[in-house]
């Protein structure tokens, strides 16, 4: 297992095994939506703090200049969702940017987990189906308020999303989100709610809990990113390839090298560097730690730049999730570099659907990215995946 | 087809394989027994050094424990006895007119003998060469290979000659292949010093022609891939493929194992492909064996011809000749002329099938497998791989008890082991990596008769029946094979041992001392 522990936690007994099941609307009953915005979702990424759980985060965000992607994000899904339902809509505790709602929950917000529990209580026995803008640490804040057990859906907001109850894009959480409404017979599934122990995790050690289980809507077409956590990485597997890579690495080269099991081998050969950060190497050895990305942003100008990368945890992310540090802004100023990724086979394999997800936040550039991506799968091994925003 | 065996779940009272506590050979040895003596036998005149100094340490038994003890041991196999739908094997049962055909005609024979002294094996292997090329469209067929995956590897040396004789082997350092394409291909590509380029499925169940496009070009020296794969699935675009391959100048190899399906339905030239391969000892009708002896029948269209290993059976006046003046072979993959008891068997199967047998026998194959694949779309918690996909499967179709597994916590593994409490071979499940969880790929063939299939399909459903009502019996079996499950002694090398010798030296050691 390496160091990415699993452990249960919280209401463990209420995770069955047969754990499909269909709520019956009757005829003629409105469907509503709730959507709940987290403020803070996704600030703590880009300031390479591995999460946005401390409670002052928001006001070192304020004090940086950042604003969340939250609303932003949310107002992307809630556009997808209106191309087909007219549902209505109640919002809070923060708005979308765009589209029509009806705003819910405290009119004070304290700007804690508070706010977002306070929604969910005003949703209770109000609405089909939460969708909400955020990451691990929203989802666990919904559940702890969820006492009608309404299904949830996730738009990916956050820092970390291990749980398994996010979508894999905005517009994807939109369109599953109208097609559940207008289903009659809305069929839901368990999945985990897991987090990172933030803690840990900027300790170096990387720790997924399962903290709870909720219901989100029945995902037949794979739009839902892949609930598996921390798998065993086939670390020993790699070791040739990593060798291989190590051996052709140019001396002219910076290496911006991302966080991961399989990183932290490539980076033990490079001198040693971080599990859970963003490093650099060049000239054979590793010169950078756990950079964010101001600090990325100043060692990749006018360098030849390659981005090494592994994919992230279960869910088939290369860029986007536990790595949001090489931003749009870093890629751009390293001028849109090669982009390696290192993975095992079997890794690949345990994927559904087969292929491998970027959420750069920047629609545009995901779009350039897209395409088929050969990645390193052992010493004389590449795997050709494809790679969606 | 094998006969009917009606209504046998119900009628069944219990299947128990026999149980002999059988000792290991050598130790029942007793000193003084014996089988037939002939007093007047001759003593070998063997040179000074070949002949031993002392006894060779054989048992002493009679003919009749002999008999009786390999009786005994046949009756406890673990395999090959009951009803195999083994997915991507082809088992088919090997006439015994093949065994008797190549004792009768090979055994007195030796490969280092004179050309001239092995001419009805020479036009043996020339007529099947034909009959293979008419089969395929190619030019040359050879049987040295061993094996599928020999083959596959004198595909991977052809392409390594047919790229130097060039002058573009340095630029062509890279084979383009399928996830679901056999593990040999990848390996043997690697083995001859080539990066493997792997391509994953797509929603159609195949990989698109923009993803070939993606990787093609300049270092491109061959593409090795099945069709249909073994989840049963037909690439339709595979001439696209082709093309796009040669385009780009490098060569189109079609790995044939799965060819039951489509005998006489296609040919493998005509879809661009420069050289293929088929085996023997799936679809030909020989036995497979423990693991051998095989042979992988490699052929390809002229243009590859001159790359071969030699020697190769050439036409000379009226008879037939061993070429071995070919400069630009790849050399051998395999000492002789290959397993050429096999070619034999083979040959005797496919002149008996001809044309006609050939079709009938792919058409069987595919309607046996859709049969199959639409009774086991009924049965609880059997899904099927690709199940968005509705294109018909061809010979064989990758299905899973994930859903089982998930419900009771018996896994396929557990599923297997309980069938053969019925007289089921153990199942095939799937190459790796597992793409589909808990797998299992059943392969009817042109063999099986409906009431076969049927029964396996009853067994399946009752085990997955007891795995609701009763997943001990499910885990904890085999409860009525000859043996139970596996303690770990396998992964302990101190404890296990496959030869006398070693069982001696592990366990006997006094024995071994002596
Ligand atoms: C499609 C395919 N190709 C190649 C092989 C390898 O053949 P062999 O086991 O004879 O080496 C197999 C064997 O299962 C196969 O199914």
């Amino acid at each position: 297992m390496g160091n990415f522990a699993c452990v249960f936690h919280g209401e463990s007994a209420r995770f069955h095994h047969a754990n499909k099941s269909t709520n019956e609307r009757d005829q003629g009953q409105v469907a509503r939506l709730g959507l709940i915005i987290n403020p803070v979702a996704g600030l703590g990424g880009a300031m390479a703090r591995k999460g946005s759980d401390e409670a002052d985060i928001g006001a070192r965000a304020a004090a940086e200049g950042r604003v969340s992607q939250a609303p932003m994000r949310a107002a992307r899904a809630l556009s997808a969702f209106r191309e087909s339902c007219d549902a209505e809509v109640l919002a809070g505790p923060v708005l979308p940017d765009t589209g029509t709602v009806t705003p819910v929950g405290p009119d004070v917000l304290q700007g804690t987990a508070e706010d977002t529990k306070a929604c969910v209580r005003a949703m209770a026995g109000q609405v089909d189906l939460i969708l909400f803008a955020g990451g691990d640490g929203t989802a666990r804040d919904i559940c702890a308020a969820n006492d009608t057990g309404i299904p949830i859906l996730g738009i990916p907001s956050g820092v970390k999303m291990h749980s398994g109850v996010f979508a894999r894009s905005p517009e994807r959480a939109g369109r599953m989100t109208a097609a559940f409404l207008s289903d009659t017979r809305q069929r839901t599934e368990m999945v985990e709610i897991l987090d990172l122990d933030e803690a840990a995790r900027r300790a170096g050690r990387l720790s997924a809990r399962l903290y709870t289980v909720a219901r989100t809507p029945l995902d037949l077409a794979g739009a839902r990113q892949n609930p598996k956590a921390g798998n065993t990485d086939p670390v020993g597997e790699m070791d040739a390839a990593l060798a291989a890579y190590v051996a052709g690495m140019r001396e002219d080269t910076l290496y911006v090298l991302g966080p991961g099991a399989t990183m932290k081998a490539l980076k033990d050969r490079l001198g040693g560097g971080s599990l859970l950060g963003v490093d650099v190497a060049e000239g054979g050895l590793v010169t950078g730690t756990d950079l964010d990305e101001r600090a990325l942003m100043a060692r990749v100008a006018g360098r030849r730049v390659r981005i090494v990368l592994t994919v992230v945890g279960g869910q088939g992310f290369v860029l986007g999730r536990g790595n949001q540090q090489i931003s749009p802004a870093v890629l751009r100023a390293a001028g849109m570099p090669p982009i390696d990724v290192i993975c095992g086979a079997e890794k690949l394999a345990g994927l559904n659907p087969q292929e491998l997800t970027i959420d750069t936040g920047d629609v545009a550039l995901d779009g350039t990215l897209a395409g088929y991506w050969p990645v390193i799968t052992g010493p004389g091994r590449r795997q050709v995946m494809r790679v969606v925003a | 087809m094998t006969a009917p065996i009606k209504d046998y779940l119900k009628r069944s009272n219990g299947y128990r394989a026999a149980k002999w506590s059988e000792p290991v050979v050598m130790e029942m040895t007793g000193s003084g027994r014996r089988g037939v003596v002939f007093e007047d036998a001759p003593a070998p005149d063997l040179p000074g050094k070949a002949a031993r100094k002392t006894a060779p340490a054989l048992p002493e038994i009679t003919e009749h424990d002999a008999l009786r003890h390999y009786l005994h041991l046949s009756q406890m196999t673990l395999g090959m006895m009951g009803i195999s739908l083994f997915g991507t094997c082809t088992m088919k049962y090997n006439p015994r007119i093949g065994e008797r055909a190549s004792l009768d005609h090979l055994k007195g024979l030796h490969p280092l003998q004179e050309a001239e002294t092995l001419q009805g094996v020479l036009e043996m292997y020339d007529k099947f060469s034909d009959f293979l090329c008419e089969v395929s469209g190619m030019d040359q067929f050879v049987f040295q290979a061993g094996g599928g995956a020999d083959a596959a590897y004198t595909h991977a040396c052809v392409t390594r000659a047919y790229h130097a004789s060039r002058g573009e082997l340095q630029q062509r350092d890279q084979i383009i292949t399928t996830i679901q394409t056999h593990p040999c291909s990848p390996a043997t590509a690697n083995t001859a010093g080539f990066e493997v380029i792997t391509l994953s499925l797509e929603e159609n169940g195949y990989p698109s022609l923009e993803q070939l496009k993606s990787v093609v070009g300049p270092r491109t020296a061959a593409l090795m891939v099945n069709n249909p794969d073994d989840m049963g699935i037909y690439n339709p675009d595979i001439k696209e493929w082709v093309r796009i391959v040669h385009e780009a100048g490098g060569l189109c190899f079609y790995d044939h194992a799965n060819f039951n399906g489509v005998m006489t339905r296609l040919r493998a030239r005509e879809l661009g492909f420069d050289a293929c391969m088929y085996m023997l000892h799936k679809t030909f009708g020989a036995p497979k064996g423990g693991g051998g002896p095989a042979v992988g029948a490699y052929g390809c269209a002229e243009h590859l011809v001159p790359f071969l290993p030699g020697p190769v059976v050439v036409k000379q006046g009226d008879g037939y000749a061993l070429d071995t003046d070919r400069p630009q072979s790849i050399g051998r993959v395999r000492e002789f002329m290959g397993n050429a008891p096999q070619v034999l068997k083979a040959y005797a199967w496919a002149r008996a099938m001809g044309a006609e047998g050939l079709r009938e026998a792919a058409d069987i194959s595919v309607l046996a497998n859709n049969y199959m694949d639409k009774r086991l779309g009924e049965v609880k918690g059997v899904s099927r791989s690709n199940p968005g996909i509705d294109v018909p499967r061809m010979e064989m179709t990758r299905h899973s008890v994930e859903q089982v597994a998930q419900d009771t916590g018996c896994s396929i593994f557990d599923i297997s082991m309980r069938m053969t409490d019925f007289g089921i071979d153990a199942l095939w499940l799937s190459h790796e990596p597992f793409l589909v969880a808990e797998p299992f790929t059943p392969e009817a063939g042109e063999l099986w008769s409906k009431e076969d299939i049927d029964y396996w399909i009853d067994v399946l459903e009752h085990v997955i029946g007891e795995a609701y009502s009763d997943p001990e019996i499910v885990k904890t079996a085999p409860h009525n094979a000859p043996i139970h499950q596996l303690t770990s002694a396998l992964d302990e090398p101190g404890v296990w041992a496959t030869t006398w010798r070693a069982y001696a030296r592990k366990h006997l050691k006094s024995m071994a001392a002596e």
